[in-house]
């Protein structure tokens, strides 16, 4: 074997990791380094509990020294773990960093196998093929590219209004887009939060109101993301604006145009209140909205149905004009640096049950619909009402609908256990009526949550811990007649009853959003088995996404409370602002480059680059790569008919003896 | 439209007047029903529960002489047999262990099975194959005033709710509805009719029976439609037995196919309607009889 290659004389330091027991337990570490050392141009070969610590980096650092290492193996962790901190130790030992090879023996070996044995053989001959590689490296520079300080936080709930907020007052520009006409999402609907009671809308309004008027944040409702190009530190983004037929600058929110609408009465479901009331075609979604700006449903709008409309709307707006028909849905390009997911998520729906009766008995109803009845901005002034007006006298709750449950959602929504008991509380507190609470676990982890829990059994809520098997409204009984019928197995007293009442509330479970596999494709992220977005690290990463500069934060990761999502959303501004304000994204060396004598110029590799960082010199007739829209990804590599493109880290030489050491079995 | 015919026990049995309805209302549909030749029993919901690999080759030797005749899917009227030929079917998609038990015991006979032939209800065939408009077009005797509980008995939605839904099937729904009849809201239409436990455990049965009538009666139904000869057999023949424990609960109990056989005006007697215990009333403000064409 030649061991002098073109980098001269050759002197490795190969280092094998404990990683306590998690490799020693399987792989013999000691026999590990004990073969690799009789490897031609090791100069040193050791084991040691754990590499990563200081005194395992100094180990590294003083062999540099000591023994005049110019190249560095360590068979530990994943390098995604600590291949940084590794190539940092030996930079700071005097060496390139790229003099470094890591090999990941503890989730590619011992944590995958239990044949001691083996796996230990499995071990040598990996690190065997990174001593026989990185003898080939070259010395290489990161590339240092600018990053755009601009922030796209997309969704306006309270996790984004959130995000938005601290991002724009630590002086960053932002840009925030919704879906809907109005910021504000599920907790703009809500009556009270627990475990505090204090008013949900005293507390979001003033957030909502700081969004419109701060000046570092550019509001657009109506609007959604459609297109995302480039990499951290530098995305262009496409978003596409709905019309609303209203010009946001001219209204004013006077709702005069509503009033004046040819339709007297509203006649539409009104999505603000869950289809409880009605709403005309010329609207504002509720009278706390942000923007304060009416829209026009163009499917229910008579003008736009029928063109036979007196447009009283028109006439009531007068001299302002705000109301345009002529608005046309708008396409508009920004240029960010860090993006933001906080799209939330969707409520489980009731109909999915069929046994629980959504939909054929009017008086079950939703956890969301009864939110919106105790609520005294809601449609009932906060009344809470059967159907037909009356008062109930008796109200049930059933929990876990759509949740950890094997036939529809597998996971805990966390919850609703305890929103299900503020509504559960609420209802004592605006009826007369007797609560019962049908429940599989009480979970409240929460802070002040199990206190809570407490309080409610104190004031006469009663629980019966059992899954309902279903809702109906055959009576066996006196009691039972005209009543809806709950038939549950009590699993604490172990008998099955059945519980006559007038209202049931499902306690509705949280979904990813319908199109949240359009929206991870669309900020190139990964999801779940589940369909949350997927964080990079369950517990050191939980913001981050495996796409730099795209951040999660709120219920689009998972189901999670008012604190958490301001938490997270706090959490992922926190973390924009600190590449911000580095200035700087380093970029991996590992760029594609030409060898231009080589080169035939025939293009083809030009229109695969999925980075658009290939151009053609007309004056030589040759590619040529931009290095910092290079992302390494390989594509043109593999193609080049002449194979005069190269990868600086996977030059032809470097993989096929990374390959012959695995494969020789000396 | 043609079928294979599975009728097993019950329809020549018990269940004979399912079949004598079965049979005109189809030919009046036009679909035509071919007898299985040499069918078996099914396999036996109880046996099933006993032993599952003798019960899974006396319904596979079934499904088998089915494939022999052609390639038409088998229409099972009795929900017992609907729910056994279903089971056995995805025991052997399943189970190699299975396929090889009754691959062998069916070699001995000489006969293959494999596995093809849908195993379907009538009501499935009525509403999905015939449909509702053809089915519309032979109604010269509208069920016009008639209340009808339509009760789908449990085989045919569990565990398999191949053509309806399993908590809430509306097929028999909506084919009453075509025939002019009233249909009333009947939050029991799939819970237990007392199966076996009006025989062995009658304390347990009779009341699960009771139930069902009560509730048709309180509700204001005229007659119970059923498509299960089990369900049908419960409802009808443990009646007087539930009146003299729970009082009255005047309603009959017949078979859909029945109640189709008076909409397309053919004569009671031939439908069998005479064999219940709980004779069913004449239907309301009947025309006079249509002179013979």
């Amino acid at each position: 074997m030649n061991t002098n290659s073109r980098n001269g004389d050759i002197r490795i330091g190969f280092y094998i990791c404990h990683c306590g027991r998690n490799i020693a337990g399987v792989v013999d570490c000691a026999a590990v380094a004990g073969e690799i050392a009789k490897l031609p141009g090791v100069v040193v070969s050791r084991d040691y509990k754990y590499m990563c610590s200081e005194p395992g980096q100094e180990l590294i650092q003083d062999d540099i020294r000591e023994r005049a290492l110019n190249r560095v193996v360590v068979a530990s962790c994943s390098p995604l773990l600590h291949e940084h901190t590794f190539r940092n130790a030996i930079e700071a030992g005097g060496l390139n960093r790229f003099f470094f090879q890591m090999v990941n023996i503890r989730e590619h070996d011992s944590w995958v196998h239990t044949d001691g044995p083996a796996a230990t053989a499995k071990a040598i001959a990996l690190a065997r093929a990174a001593v026989r590689r990185v003898r080939l490296h070259c010395a290489l520079e990161t590339v240092r590219a600018p990053i755009h300080p601009d922030v796209l936080v997309v969704g306006g709930g309270i996790t984004g209004i959130h995000a938005a907020l601290t991002l724009a007052n630590g002086g960053k520009k932002v840009f925030l887009v919704e879906r809907e006409p109005s910021i504000g999402g599920h907790m703009a609907k809500f009556d009270k939060t627990f475990p505090t009671l204090d008013c949900a809308a005293c507390i979001l309004t003033p957030k909502m109101s700081a969004v419109r008027a701060h000046e570092n944040i550019r509001l657009w409702t109506n609007s959604e993301v459609v297109k995302v190009e480039g990499y951290v530190g530098n995305y262009t983004v496409t978003v596409r604006r709905r019309p609303r037929y209203v010009n946001e600058e001219l209204c004013v929110g006077c709702q005069e145009c509503i009033e004046a609408c040819v339709f007297k009465e509203g006649k539409f479901p009104d999505e603000f209140n869950v289809g409880l009331s009605k709403r005309k075609p010329i609207y504002i979604p509720f009278p706390q909205a942000v923007p304060q700006v009416v829209l026009i449903d163009r499917e229910r709008c008579l003008h736009f149905k029928t063109g036979k409309c007196k447009r009283t709307c028109v006439e009531a707006c007068a001299d302002r004009h705000a109301i345009d028909f002529t608005q046309k849905e708008e396409l508009v390009e920004i240029k960010v640096g860090n993006i933001i997911v906080a799209t939330g998520f969707k409520l489980f729906d009731a109909g999915r049950i069929p046994q629980y009766g959504y939909g054929r008995y009017p008086n079950v109803v939703t956890s969301i619909e009864l939110e919106r009845l105790v609520t005294s901005s809601g449609p009932t002034g906060g009344d809470v009402l059967l159907r037909d007006g009356r008062s109930p006298k008796s109200v049930a709750f059933i929990l876990c609908v759509g949740s950890r449950d094997f036939r529809t959602n597998r996971w805990c929504s966390r919850t609703c256990c305890m929103h299900s008991m503020k509504l559960a509380q609420l209802v004592r507190e605006h009826t007369d009526a007797e609560v019962t609470v049908f429940y599989l676990d009480i979970r409240a982890p929460g802070k002040g949550c199990e206190e809570f829990y407490d309080k409610s059994l104190k004031e006469g809520i009663r629980f019966v811990r059992g899954r309902v098997a279903e809702v109906t409204d055959w009576a066996l009984r006196e009691e039972e007649e005209g009543k809806l019928v709950i038939r549950a197995e009590d699993t604490l007293a172990g008998v099955v009853r059945r519980i006559p009442v007038d209202m049931i509330v499902l306690a509705v479970g949280m979904e990813p959003q319908a199109d949240a596999q359009d929206v991870r494709r669309l900020f190139n992220m990964s999801c779940g088995t589940e369909g949350w977005f997927l964080e990079k690290h369950p517990k050191l990463a939980p913001v981050s996404t495996f796409t730099d500069g795209v951040f999660i934060a709120g219920c689009c990761q998972g189901p999670k409370d008012i604190p958490d999502s301001i938490a997270q959303a706090g959490a992922a501004a926190a973390e924009a602002m600190a590449l911000i304000d580095r200035g700087f994204i380093e970029q991996e060396p590992n760029t594609a480059y030409i060898a231009e004598a080589e080169c035939s110029g025939c293009k083809s590799c030009i229109p695969l680059c999925p980075y658009k960082a290939i151009g053609f010199d007309e004056p030589t007739r040759k590619a040529r790569i931009n290095a910092a829209l290079c992302k390494g990804c390989g594509t043109c590599v593999a193609a080049c008919p002449s194979g005069s493109i190269r990868q600086h880290l996977f030059e032809d030489d470097e993989i096929f003896s990374e390959i012959e050491g695995v494969l020789t079995h000396a | 439209m043609k079928y294979a015919y599975f009728p097993g026990c019950s329809l020549k049995g018990l269940g004979r007047a399912y079949e004598e309805s079965l049979l005109p209302v189809m030919e009046r549909l036009g679909v035509e029903l071919v007898e299985l030749d040499d069918w078996n029993c099914c396999g036996a919901t109880a046996y099933m529960s006993i032993d599952e690999k003798q019960a899974c080759v006396l319904a596979a030797r079934n499904l088998a002489l089915a494939e022999k005749t052609g390639p038409h899917d088998l229409i099972t009227p009795c929900s017992a047999c609907y729910l056994v030929l279903n089971k056995m079917k995805h025991y052997l998609k399943d189970s190699p262990e299975m396929r090889t038990v009754v691959q062998r015991a069916l070699d001995g006979a000489g006969l293959a099975y494999g596995g093809n032939t849908p195993v379907r209800h009538p009501l499935d065939i009525l509403v999905n194959d015939v449909g509702l408009d053809v089915i519309k077009e032979k109604v010269v005797r509208p069920l016009t005033g008639l209340k009808v509980a339509p009760y789908y008995g449990c085989q045919v939605v569990r565990p398999y709710a191949t053509f309806d839904d399993a908590w809430n099937p509306t097929t028999m729904d909506r084919l009453l509805a075509t025939l002019g009849a009233e249909v009333v809201p009947y939050p029991l239409k799939t819970k237990c009719c007392g199966a076996s436990l009006t025989g062995t455990l009658p304390k347990v049965g009779l009341r699960l029976t009771y139930i069902l009538l009560r509730e048709a009666a309180r509700r204001g139904a005229d007659v119970i439609a059923t498509i299960c000869p089990l369900c049908q057999f419960n409802l009808d023949a443990y009646h007087d037995q539930v009146e003299r424990r729970w009082g009255p609960v005047p309603v009959p109990t017949v078979y859909i196919t029945q109640l189709m056989g008076l909409a397309f005006g053919l004569p009671a007697e031939q439908l069998g309607l005479n064999r219940n215990f709980v004779r069913m009333k004449p239907l309301p403000a009947a025309p006079a009889p249509a002179q013979s064409k």
